[in-house]
């Protein structure tokens, strides 16, 4: 499988405050990586380097090309699309307006105008709350939002913290279930940040541990799973 | 009778000057949570260069076009040079950046241009419009104008992908970059949309004001009590309470202080409104979540 995302000797920084060391890892074309860890192990800051919201030194390579010095607006550019922690939500606007900013970029309209319709096929309560404040919306829908405002930057990487975050389990279910069917139907590659290690496990073909801001194991999720530590760790049985 | 709906027109007619600096005011505010207290320089150095056109005898309108479109771009290269190296500095930084940036202007243009009070053309010439006594053309078209920006302005925050850019980076900087939005230039082109509409609240406040290099210093005062008063963080609310002040500053100074101390009106509407209620009439308390 070639890689969508390959990732060399990631380091970095809060100020002068390293957070992460040497970190290596990929994204396989059309594949789905998990990051599991414990709280504060530096899962959410490894998507925020790749991203370039923080500073960060190392090789980051999207389909080959070199992404590791560029801005986070051109990175987003070329296709990487990140859904925050905390879902991003631009509280004030209409679900509608998230959205149409998720296609700000593109300038295929009849393409987008599909797009929208797919991800209200994905997830019909958007459709319903279209003119709603964002705001207003409950935790489960904004967290739709956000990944529906991702999907509609066609991006060639998605890239999702916590999705589970705060929610109820019946709504990270059907959550999962749409981000399954959407790198299945759809082969959108993806990289998962989860607390939560068995559902990452369940989505993902490759998955890496980090502990302190290094690489603890990484290797197919299958191998993870089955890994003693890890089952005792992070799975909890 | 008379007298009194002449003074209330006459209110409207600097109101809307009020209305739509206010709203520039209110632009780089929601944007930057600053209040640029060079707005009013700005928009005096841009009606000095209208001035300058219509001196060379250019035909109003066109004057009048050019001055906006150089301001847009002066405003955007104001912010692109000055504004954006005190970006992540302290708040105090930036009010002097501000200050500073408001003094060099009144110091070129009065080394420009002089420090003589000069007559401001105005194309709305002729008798009062509809044949009503109380307002004359130049007041008429002056909250015409207004009105038109005010209107633009709300098409292209509500209805344009530009706009729709503008206010997402104003409200989630992080968010807006994660999908492609270029922050740093909408910040730019806020400055510049700024400036422009500036330069029209110049144009329109210098047949009545007179133009001089002090010009817009009142007007300024005027505009920020209008927003104050309105809610800084509400564009409509800054341009009814620009409105709003006025009328109440031309009825004030006509009817109870007298037009020596009015300009005191404005500051009594500040700190009034600060003490009784400080997010505005129509602006958003800010409640912080723990």
């Amino acid at each position: 499988m070639s890689r969508i995302l390959e990732v060399r000797g990631l380091r970095a920084f809060y100020g002068p405050i390293q957070a992460l060391f040497d970190l290596d890892f990929h994204v396989g074309e059309g594949g789905v990586s998990a990051l599991l860890g414990a709280n504060g192990a530096g899962k959410t800051t490894t998507l925020r380097a790749l991203s370039g919201l923080i500073r960060r030194q190392g090789d980051i390579r999207l389909s080959g090309k070199p992404i590791g010095a560029l801005s986070t607006e051109a990175i987003a550019r070329l296709g990487v699309a990140h859904v925050p922690d905390g879902r991003g939500t631009f509280t004030d606007l209409t679900v509608e307006e998230n959205l149409r900013l998720g296609a700000y970029v593109r300038s295929d309209r009849n393409a987008v105008r599909r797009d929208f319709d797919r991800m209200f096929d994905y997830f019909p309560r958007l459709a319903e709350r279209r003119r709603q404040q964002a705001g207003t919306l409950s935790g489960g829908e904004q967290q739709m939002l956000a990944i529906s405002r991702a999907l509609l930057m066609r991006p060639a990487l998605l890239m999702l913290d916590e999705p589970s975050f705060g929610l109820a389990p019946m709504v990270v279910a059907e959550i999962f279930r749409i981000l399954a069917a959407i790198n299945r139907d759809e082969g959108v590659s993806m990289l998962i940040v989860e607390q939560n290690a068995s559902l990452a496990l369940d989505l993902a073909d490759h998955a890496v541990l980090i502990e302190t801001g290094r690489a603890a194991m990484s290797g197919p999720s299958q191998t993870l799973r089955t890994d003693d530590a890890v089952r005792r760790a992070y799975l909890g049985y | 009778m008379n007298e009194f709906l002449h003074q209330l027109a006459s209110g409207l007619a600097l109101g809307g000057v009020y209305a739509i600096m206010a709203l520039a005011l209110v632009m780089i505010y929601q944007a930057t949570q600053l209040v640029n207290f060079a707005q009013g320089e700005m928009a005096m150095f841009s009606t000095y260069f209208a001035w300058k056109l219509t001196d060379l005898g250019w035909p109003y309108w066109r004057a009048f076009m050019v001055t906006v479109v150089v301001s847009f771009l002066g405003g955007v290269a104001i912010e692109r040079i000055v504004v954006r190296p005190f970006a992540k500095a302290p708040v105090l930084a930036s009010v002097i950046v501000f200050i500073g940036l408001a003094l060099i202007f009144n110091a070129l243009a009065g080394w420009i241009y002089g420090y003589s009070v000069t007559d401001f053309p105005t194309p709305f010439d002729g008798p009062p419009w509809f044949g009503q006594r109380y307002m004359s053309a130049h007041e008429s078209g002056s909250v015409l104008v207004s009105l038109c920006v005010l209107m633009l302005v709300y098409a292209f925050f509500r209805f344009t992908p530009l706009g729709l850019a503008m206010r997402a980076a104003a409200q989630n900087p992080t968010s807006s970059r994660l999908v492609g939005i270029r922050v740093g230039w909408m910040l730019a082109i806020g400055w510049g949309l700024a400036a422009a509409i500036g330069a029209i609240a110049g144009m329109m406040a210098a047949p009545i004001v007179y133009l001089d290099p002090n010009m817009m210093a009142g007007v300024l005062l005027y505009a920020f009590a209008g927003a104050v008063l309105g809610g800084i963080d509400n564009p409509f609310g800054a341009a009814f309470g620009g409105f709003a002040v006025g009328v109440l500053e031309n009825l004030m100074g006509a009817y109870v202080v007298g037009s020596e101390v009015k300009l005191s009106v404005a500051l009594a509407i500040i700190v009034g409104v600060l003490v009784w209620r400080p997010s505005g009439l129509f602006g958003r308390r800010l409640v912080a979540r723990v």
